[in-house]
């Protein structure tokens, strides 16, 4: 990945680098652009006096861009530094290193004065619908809270913007009084997706939106998300660890693996046409709600599928080069030495493995 | 098993106590346990190794009644695996903790007939159930992280069933626990055995739950959604052990999760659960390949698939699961169900019997068996 990082992030160097995320447009035309993106977290130790005795290194060197109106999936499993980048983004986590650049500007160590006017513009929906919203406010109060802190409405406009923005994700503009405890947790779910589209935001980071709900209630939600985004011209970065759920929501996919980003394609072609070892694995881990037979001595038949060995490693201390070489099946002695770069193996299809699988 | 009751203390110890309360207990708060007598005598025999009869478990709560089961029954004999499937809410758990005896008879009002082996376990005294629980039946819980005691380690954890229904010093526990850990895959198990949790991965703790399922070989497990806090790789690591086990000792295996894929990757068979009752039940080629409930299409519409082409939409199912102490007249589904009105000139009062579309596939709509193959035929082109 060293090339992505020596690139400048400006426009020419996109186009010439084949940078991920340029996707043919360059960083100009992009919404949103991250570069480099790294985030290590200090592992204190101490009481008096308080040293750092290593680093999580949470999220790696990661660069991706966004374009107007498009979904961008992130993927990978717990621990991968998915939800670490979501809040780099939105700015709820400080980035160690990198850049994110937002409409050309540069919002990477914006304070929170200047960072206050952009935040109508990036918003985020919260995993857990039944801790991300306060039990002592009425849905009113939750969902009109944006419009207060940001000063753009009357006390009788709020009102009215609440009950539409209520409407507008299928709820009873009626409940307007109601307290979040009154409500199932897709109803919830709603309520958090009303605040975070109060003030027309361009771009929303959706950290894990449907994990917490049922299926019949996920598919809802799932729905609406992109009935929303027809309708109001909404770009998506969605943080999920269901694959399935990714391929029917998003345009792009980028595939983490222990705070790096190891693939990065368009939805139909990593699907269908994976690279990198970690997402072949990844896809064949998925079941499938197809019935497997029995053999005829009566044995259940098995599905093929790739075994990845033993856990994914700890991030305070992440194998050496490919950080996948401890379970890949592939791996040889390169990759044990030197870091593969995410370099353009198909256009528009980036993989970061020495030995790619489908090329 | 009474509350208070602490799982270090034997069966026998406090057999007598334990018995003479839940008859305290029963001669109180069970309706009418002389007609329930009267029941069994005209039924049949049970004949496989677990038949669960009508199973009836309500909670009476100061909102009203929770009715959590109502009227489930179903056959499992050993070596083969049943799926239930359902949302959060449609008593799936509530079924399988009622199996294991884990309700306080105080707090809960079951009925029916749960026969293990030819045993009734709903009309057995606790001390009973106790004695078979953890020695016939067992339970891998859900999150293996809070159902471990973090201050135990995690051999100790596994050893103690063991040393409760096998008279064994405690070294042979201990050795015992060792050879489950390395049974279900922990490397290194003969130092790991003396780790507590917290120092065992997602998945690692997952294995040592079923290590400590499998104690005492039991004939009967039941996993409550196994896989449904791991990660996806871990997930298929975890769904290949346990059904690498169940060949290995010949179990009977119920596996309760709302992840269709998973149950398909394990059962044989697969109980469709809604508000409660039964709104499906049959052979998992029947229930994937020719479902006959509304509400199992809405399942399976609902859940985006990576074996299918894309689709724009997903065919959700719409409104919200009820609340099981209000729950709807007739069949608990028609709020939500976009056939509701094709119930044949029923009233829409009528509970729908659960009847045989074929051979060992039962389905609790109005609707007939064409109408149900005709619809389901044309959702499944659209999918496809």
């Amino acid at each position: 990945m060293t090339e992505v990082r020596d690139g400048s992030p400006g426009a020419s160097a996109t186009a010439q680098s084949g940078q991920p995320g340029g996707n043919g447009a360059s960083a100009g035309d992009a919404l949103l652009t991250v570069t480099g993106l790294t985030k290590h977290f200090p592992v204190m130790r101490g009481i008096i006096f308080r040293h750092a005795v290593g680093h999580v290194r949470a999220v790696d060197d990661v660069s991706f861009s966004v374009a107007p109106g498009e979904t961008l999936g992130v993927v990978g499993e717990s621990g991968c530094g998915k939800t670490t980048t979501a809040r780099m983004i939105v700015r709820l986590v400080e980035p160690t290193a990198g850049r994110i650049v937002f409409e050309g500007h540069d919002v990477t160590h914006l304070r929170q004065g200047a960072m206050r006017p952009l935040r109508r513009d990036i918003q985020m929906i919260f995993q857990d619908p039944y801790s991300s919203l306060n039990p002592r406010h009425t849905v009113g109060t939750i969902v009109g809270a944006p419009f207060r802190l940001q000063k753009v409405r009357t006390e009788k406009g709020i009102k009215r913007s609440v009950q539409e923005l209520l409407e507008l994700v299928g709820l009873n503009p009626e409940h307007y009084n109601r307290y979040p405890h009154e409500f199932s947790g897709g109803q919830r779910q709603r309520i958090g997706i009303a605040r975070t589209l109060a003030l027309r935001p361009k771009l929303i980071v959706a950290d894990e939106p449907v994990s917490a709900l049922d299926v019949s209630i996920q598919a809802q939600v799932i729905n609406l998300l992109s009935d929303l985004q027809g309708e109001l011209g909404l770009t998506y970065v969605i943080i999920a660890h269901d694959l399935s759920v990714i391929r029917h929501i998003c345009d792009r996919v980028a595939v983490m693996y222990l705070g790096n980003l190891v693939e990065l394609a368009d939805r139909d072609d990593l699907y269908a046409r994976p690279r990198h070892p970690y997402t072949v694995a990844l896809l064949s881990a998925v079941p499938s709600p197809e019935p497997v037979g029995r053999t005829a001595d009566g044995r259940r038949e098995r599905r093929r599928r790739i075994r990845l060995a033993g856990d994914v490693p700890s991030p305070l201390d992440p194998p050496p080069a490919c950080r996948f070489h401890t379970r890949c099946w592939k791996a040889q002695d390169i990759c044990k030495t030197e870091q593969p770069p995410l370099v353009e193996r198909a256009p528009g299809h980036f993989a970061a493995c020495h030995f790619p699988e489908n090329s | 098993m009474t509350g208070g009751d602490s799982p270090a203390q034997g069966p026998r110890a406090s057999g007598r106590i334990a018995r003479l309360r839940a008859r305290d207990r029963g001669d109180r708060r069970s309706p009418e346990p002389e007609a329930q007598a009267t029941v069994v005598a005209d039924q049949s025999e049970p004949s496989a190794m677990l038949d669960i009869r009508d199973l009836r478990i309500h909670f009476p709560t100061d909102d009203g009644l929770v009715k959590a089961v109502d009227g489930v029954s179903f056959t499992l004999d050993r070596g083969r695996t049943l799926g239930i499937v359902g949302e959060s809410g449609s008593g799936k758990s509530v079924t399988s903790l009622g199996i294991l005896g884990l309700y306080n008879r105080g707090n809960s009002q079951m009925s029916g007939k749960i026969y293990l082996d030819g045993e009734d376990l709903v009309a057995a005294d606790q001390a009973r159930v106790r004695e078979l629980r953890g020695l016939k039946m067992a339970m891998i819980f859900q999150d293996p992280l809070s159902s471990m005691h973090p201050y135990y380690t995690v051999g100790n954890q596994i050893a103690e069933a063991y040393l409760i229904h096998n008279k064994v010093s405690r070294k042979a526990a201990h050795a015992h626990a060792v050879d489950l850990l390395k049974r279900v895959g922990i490397p290194q198990a003969a130092s790991r055995v003396d780790d507590y949790p917290h120092q065992f991965s997602g998945g690692m703790r997952q294995r040592a739950m079923i290590a400590m399922a499998l104690s005492c070989d039991p004939e009967l497990l039941i996993a409550d959604e196994p896989t449904t806090a791991l990660d996806v790789t871990v997930q298929a690591q975890i769904l290949d052990l346990v059904s690498d086990l169940q060949q290995e000792y010949g179990s009977a295996v119920i596996i309760i999760t709302h992840d269709l894929g998973v149950v398909a990757e394990l059962a044989d068979d697969i109980l469709v659960m809604y508000a409660g009752r039964m709104a499906e039940y049959g052979s998992s080629d029947d229930v994937f390949l020719h479902p006959g409930h509304p509400y199992t299409w809405g399942l399976l519409g609902s859940m985006p698939r990576l074996d299918r082409t894309r689709m724009d939409r997903l065919l959700s199912i719409r409104g919200t699961p009820p609340s099981l102490i209000n729950v709807p007249a007739g069949c608990p589904f028609h709020p939500r169900c976009d056939y509701a009105a094709r119930n044949n000139g029923r009233s829409e009062n009528e509970v729908p019997a659960l009847r045989p579309v074929s051979p060992g596939h039962l389905v609790a709509c109005h609707l007939s068996t064409d109408e149900q193959r005709r619809i389901w035929a044309e959702r499944d082109k659209v999918a496809s």
